[in-house]
């Protein structure tokens, strides 16, 4: 399938912008702000997206996402800050202005026009020479693999269907971005994952930039180059899925993304100290949010992301009494060097206070010697029962910033 | 849950109201329509003498003609005037409701008292007679504004654009925002919607508001009555007349049904159209 994006119709190849715009970020957004009423929606919001990236807005409902992709649609303007695509200042255009095309979440097709209509639509706007149009059109349709259905009505149609009509309708007019508003969110869980993996090896056909809107982790680690998330009105952690999930910036990113346990945690002396664990840390061990200006000495209370998975099942038969309180032991496993990269392994023993099967994995609720709860997902064995031995590397603890 | 029987005892009483209040006069008018007059009397003579006069005297044909004329011209007028407010009000104002009440408003005022007002206003000594004669734009009063069609049809606009627009209204709340947003997200000005997608996912609305506003002021009687003057007479005020001093009940009759028989007619056609033009549930 030739890439929509090469089409000698499309890119503003000759715009003086040119330079800039293969060079820079394809859209731009430079502090944006938006308030409704008293409450500030989004607050000082500044995000690139590069040409052909998949980037994935991610958040909770309420934190704002639906207004941004909106701003850059231009069906609200923003109260600060600019917007700039390809070298253009995009805010204070109206949306028929901007090189940019919308699928909704409801698919918002004209119930009054064909399939092939609602298709056409763009292109008739854009006074396209009509024998190009017809062309186009099943191409477009053909690309979404519902090329059958040109003479149908969209009440004819099914959810799934009329998502891919949707597609169509928008990437006919080989937009520089396109803009996915929840686009999947109205399917059911089988056709959802199935239209997921259509609509990446699709981007990745046409090479156009998607900027997608989702409330689902999942979805947006699947699909995306990269991941802002969004909380409040504010971006938490612009990243790789890769990187939102194994170094997460902020608690609330390590709670979202994925399950975490979240360890308010003393460090003194390089020495962290949890209830009765304890592993070494220093300065060069802090990386990114956590790591402190304050001397190495004194203390300090440091939150750890620990996610569930690294925490590993050592022993299920009883060690030691039951109910007792385990002991960290730091293992000088292998030469010295290891330690430096891989950190300690840090072991305690826990009572399995409660055990969910999770298909492939199961989740164990445990209590640690000190009272606190930690969760850990472990490849499905079968029932446990009273103390089992664990163990989870220091480094797999990652240093957060908490919520505020 | 409840019986056969009981279920037909509780139709009764309705279908006994209809069958004598509305089926026993439309048959009696049915029959009254093939008798005949002679002598003063009605007689119980069976042809079609009085369908034939009305389609052959010219005099009947005319007034049903003009009275069709006029209320065409209200349903342009209303329309012209309803469309463009319902629009405004459903796309452009923050305060829809309050303004959708002030529509609504004038109706609570009897329909008798606001033909009145519009003598009061259009009489040779009436307020804008008065008013161009202040402004020096005419000398003498302007004879047509009364006792003509015009009063009618601008009496008739007035009393039925609020009719007009509310079904206008309705269908165009009904449209989906999103299909507007998605219009303009594909390059249409707010211009090319409207007449892409807003008009013709309206077109039900304008069709029931255009058809209650013509058929209302096809059998209007009070309007031609009060303003129309012997340019303005209508079929109504024909019938009336034909009921009343004129006394020929059969030719009235005839007539009655004929009317009837153009409304359900035209009802019939519309119903079809509806069905044809309504793609948003």
């Amino acid at each position: 399938m030739t890439r929509l994006a090469t089409s000698s119709a499309a890119l503003p190849a000759t715009s003086p912008a040119a330079p800039a715009a293969s060079a820079g970020p394809l859209l731009a957004l430079r502090h944006v702000a938006k308030r409704f009423g008293s409450a500030q929606v989004l607050d000082e919001i500044s995000l690139d997206v590069a040409q052909g990236e998949f980037l994935t807005i991610l958040g909770a409902s309420g934190s704002g996402k639906t207004t941004l992709l909106r701003l850059v649609a231009g069906f609200e303007q923003p109260d600060g800050g600019e917007i700039w695509m390809a070298g253009e200042r995009l805010d204070g255009l109206p949306p028929y202005r901007r090189r940019v095309n919308t699928v909704f979440q409801h698919y918002a097709l004209f119930p009054h026009l064909s399939v092939f209509e609602n298709v056409a639509y763009g292109l008739r706007v854009g006074k396209a020479p009509r024998t190009e149009i017809a062309g186009r059109v099943r191409e477009a349709l053909a690309m979404v693999k519902m090329a059958d259905f040109a003479t149908r009505a969209p009440r004819q149609l099914s959810g799934g269907q009329q998502q891919r009509v949707a597609l169509a309708r928008a990437l006919v007019n080989r937009p520089q971005l396109l803009l996915l508003d929840e686009p999947l969110s109205a399917l059911d869980a089988a056709l959802r994952r199935e239209m997921q993996t259509e609509l990446k090896s699709l981007q990745r056909e046409v090479g156009i930039a998607f900027l997608f809107v989702t409330h689902d982790q999942d979805e947006a680690m699947a699909l995306s180059d990269r991941i802002a998330l969004l909380h409040a009105g504010r971006l938490e952690q612009v990243a790789t899925p890769r990187e939102i999930y194994q170094r997460p910036a902020t608690a609330y990113t390590a709670q979202f993304v994925g399950q975490t346990n979240l360890l308010r945690v003393c460090v003194e002396r390089g020495r962290a100290r949890w209830g009765a664990l304890s592993w070494r840390y220093g300065p060069r061990d802090a990386s990114g949010a956590a790591a402190s200006s304050n001397p190495p000495r004194g203390e300090v209370t440091v939150t750890f992301s620990l996610r569930p998975e690294n925490i590993r099942l050592l022993g299920s038969s009883s060690v030691g009494a039951p109910g007792a309180t385990g002991s960290a032991e730091t293992t000088g496993s292998g030469p010295a060097g290891e330690l430096a990269d891989e950190g300690e392994r840090v072991r305690f023993i826990a009572i399995v206070r409660r055990q969910v099967f999770g298909g492939s994995t199961d989740w164990l609720e445990l209590e640690c010697p000190d009272g606190a709860t930690l969760l850990a997902r472990i490849p499905s064995r079968g029932i446990l029962a009273g103390a089992c031995e664990f163990e989870f590397r220091s480094t797999d603890a990652v240093p957060v910033r908490p919520d505020s | 849950m409840y019986s056969r029987a009981y279920k037909s005892a509780v139709a009764v009483p309705p279908l006994a109201w209809m069958a004598l209040f509305l089926l026993a006069p439309y048959a009696l008018l049915f029959a009254y329509s093939f008798w005949q007059v002679a002598g003063g009397e009605i007689v119980r003579r069976w042809s079609l003498a009085n369908y034939a006069q009305l389609f052959h005297n010219p005099m009947y044909l005319d007034v049903l003609l003009r009275s069709m004329r006029i209320a065409g011209a209200v349903t342009a007028l209303a329309l012209l005037l309803g469309y463009p407010l319902a629009y405004y009000l459903s796309f452009r104002s923050a305060k829809k409701e309050l303004l959708y009440q002030l529509v609504i408003v004038p109706l609570w005022v009897s329909y008798l008292v606001r033909a009145y007002a519009w003598k009061t206003i259009l009489g040779s000594d009436g307020v804008l007679n008065t008013l161009l004669q202040y402004l020096h734009l005419t000398r003498h009063p302007v004879e047509f504004l009364l006792y003509s069609p015009f009063a009618v049809v601008l009496t008739l606009t007035h009393i039925y654009t609020p009719f007009v627009f509310l079904p206008i209204y309705a269908a165009l709340e009904h449209i989906p925002r999103p299909l507007v947003e998605a219009s303009g997200d594909l390059g249409a000005s707010p211009a090319r919607t409207f007449w892409k997608v807003i008009l013709p996912l309206s077109l039900p609305g304008v069709l029931a508001g255009a058809t209650f506003a013509f058929v209302l002021s096809l059998g209007d009687f009070l309007a031609p009555l009060l303003l129309g003057g012997p340019g303005g007479v209508m079929i109504s005020n024909v019938v009336v007349s034909l009921f009343g001093a004129a006394y020929d009940w059969p030719l009235g009759a005839a007539i009655s049904l004929v009317m009837l028989a153009l409304v359900v007619g035209l009802l019939t056609l519309v119903q079809r159209a509806e069905r044809r033009l309504s793609f948003t549930a």
